[in-house]
């Protein structure tokens, strides 16, 4: 379960928000442009420092600003994919995925039979020996998926994932999604812009709008609702 | 208004022949012919026998030898300096900017008498460390300072922009996959940046390797110790000009090289973009 309560004084609001993800289910926050969604992002994953608030998966505290405690990024064993999937475009997707797990110190044998599994299971096997640099779209965001998931993760977070997906590829990486999310009974966070995904992907859906949470709910009672950037698609 | 581009094309055509033809005759006869006419001045025996020349071969050896110890040093101290200048704000950080690109438009003879006021034997610090028997003026050490000051700005300036360009999505993400600091320098930073940062490590060693003005002022013109090859041009251009062509030659062909060798690595960064 992740459970987080966060509060940062933005240059133009005050984000606040308080959170609870339970283990393999989605919430999918939604809202306008710069409304500070993408900010929770960062603050859970440790690349940016709340002013005060708490974070705690699976009932380990990752941080606690009262207790003065806050794991580094590198421990957080958040599994966080950026809007810019960053696949590191010098390495093939075989050391793209291997990366998490070498950084972690794993012996040889474990870290490729990680790597194999991984490759499996988002069906990239052909792609092994590729450079990441040569990827379409859809093939470098499935392998930022296999990356983050092969740390075995507690908590899985995506920023935007299916931004500049073609219909095929933004449903086949909703689909891994969903079943990965499943299978490891993991909470996850997932930033979107349209309405139609977070009704696809999310058990749960917030609407942010300059840093506050306007609403909580399931995603097919989607209220009628202002923000700009929330396209209604469906 | 719309225009006719179609007519635009036809009377650009004839035009953009007409400058291209004034800019290859321009950069033909004033950067080119110029150093053609070094070539024309001997014959591959004088250039041949030139080059066993022992003042020839001693110039030639202390300059490789000085430009690569301070190309050494400077990507040591300058590439994490600029990683750490590139990543952080911190007060007189464009002083600090300010003064790495110095070196750039001071005149390198200055350069030479400002290092000279310093580590001379009555300098600023010299004079502290002449108490100790350590004397720098007018050694190989004060040939490759001269060199480090002259020629660091090339690899700082190139090293700190492409730190500054490189998306930091990729180091975040190599963040919160577990990777040291330092494992991301050399796994992610380094390599994303290689092409650039071998391409201004070129130009310094150039730089470095052509360095005459800071050199003979600070570290003065005694063969064997000081008398890198631009100045064996200048003692041979005095008296035997052969040993001053070949010299000249010599570094003619090392500068072309290392024009090659950027030209490669540059293509090969646009590859890797």
């Amino acid at each position: 379960m992740l459970e987080l309560t966060l509060r940062k004084t933005l240059r133009d609001f005050s984000l606040e928000v308080y959170m609870e993800v339970r283990p393999g289910r989605i919430m999918a926050l939604m809202g306008d442009n710069g409304a500070g969604k993408s900010t929770i992002l960062n603050m859970v994953a440790g690349l940016i420092s709340p002013d005060s608030g708490s974070i705690s998966i699976n009932g380990t505290i990752i941080c606690d600003t009262a207790h003065g405690i806050s794991l580094p990024v590198e421990k957080r064993r958040i599994g966080y994919v950026l809007q810019n999937p960053a696949v590191f475009p010098h390495m093939s997707v075989r050391e793209n995925i291997a990366y998490g797990p070498k950084a972690e110190g794993l012996s040889r044998d474990v870290i490729s039979a990680r790597v194999d599994h991984w490759l499996e299971k988002l069906e990239i096997r052909d792609l092994a020996q590729v450079k990441a640099g040569n990827l379409s779209g859809g093939q470098r965001q499935r392998v930022a998926l296999a990356r983050a998931l092969a740390t075995e993760p507690s908590l899985l977070m995506l920023d935007e994932p299916f931004t500049a997906l073609d219909a095929d590829s933004m449903q086949s990486v909703k689909k891994y999604i969903r079943t990965f999310v499943t299978e490891m009974k993991i909470p996850c966070l997932i930033v979107t812009h349209r309405v139609l995904d977070s009704k696809e992907i999310g058990d749960q859906a917030c609407i942010m709008s300059r840093g506050k949470m306007e609403w909580v709910g399931n995603p097919s009672d989607f209220p009628l609702c202002s923000c700009r950037d929330v396209t209604v698609t469906s | 208004m719309n225009r006719p581009i179609v007519n635009a094309g036809k009377f650009q055509r004839p035009l953009t022949t007409i400058i291209a033809a004034v800019l290859i005759i321009t950069v033909t006869f004033y950067l080119a012919v110029p150093v053609l006419a070094l070539f024309f001045r001997t014959t591959p025996e004088l250039f041949l026998e030139s080059l066993q020349n022992p003042e020839v071969l001693s110039a030639l050896w202390l300059s490789i030898f000085t430009s690569v110890i301070s190309l050494v040093i400077v990507l040591l101290v300058g590439t994490p300096f600029a990683y750490f200048h590139s990543r952080n704000q911190y007060p007189g950080r464009m002083l600090v900017d300010t003064i790495i690109d110095l070196p750039l438009v001071l005149p390198p003879a200055v350069a030479g008498v400002a290092l000279l006021l310093l580590y001379g034997r009555s300098g600023l610090v010299g004079k502290y460390l002449s108490m100790f028997g350590i004397s720098i003026a007018f050694t190989t050490l004060a040939v490759i300072i001269a060199q480090i000051f002259v020629a660091s700005p090339f690899y700082l300036r190139q090293a700190k922009s492409l730190f500054e360009q490189l998306d930091p999505a990729y180091e975040k993400t190599a963040l919160t996959l577990g990777a040291s600091p330092l494992r991301i320098f050399a796994t992610i930073t380094l390599p994303l940046t290689a092409g650039g940062l071998v391409s201004g490590a070129v130009m310094t060693f150039g730089r470095a390797l052509g360095e005459f003005g800071a050199t003979l002022m600070f570290a003065g013109n005694l063969p064997g110790v000081t008398q890198t090859m631009p100045l064996a041009v200048y003692v041979g251009m005095q008296g035997e000009l052969n040993v001053g062509i070949t010299v000249s030659i010599l570094l003619v062909i090392i500068s072309f090289a290392i024009m090659i060798a950027i030209r490669i690595l540059a293509k090969k960064e646009v590859r890797n973009a």
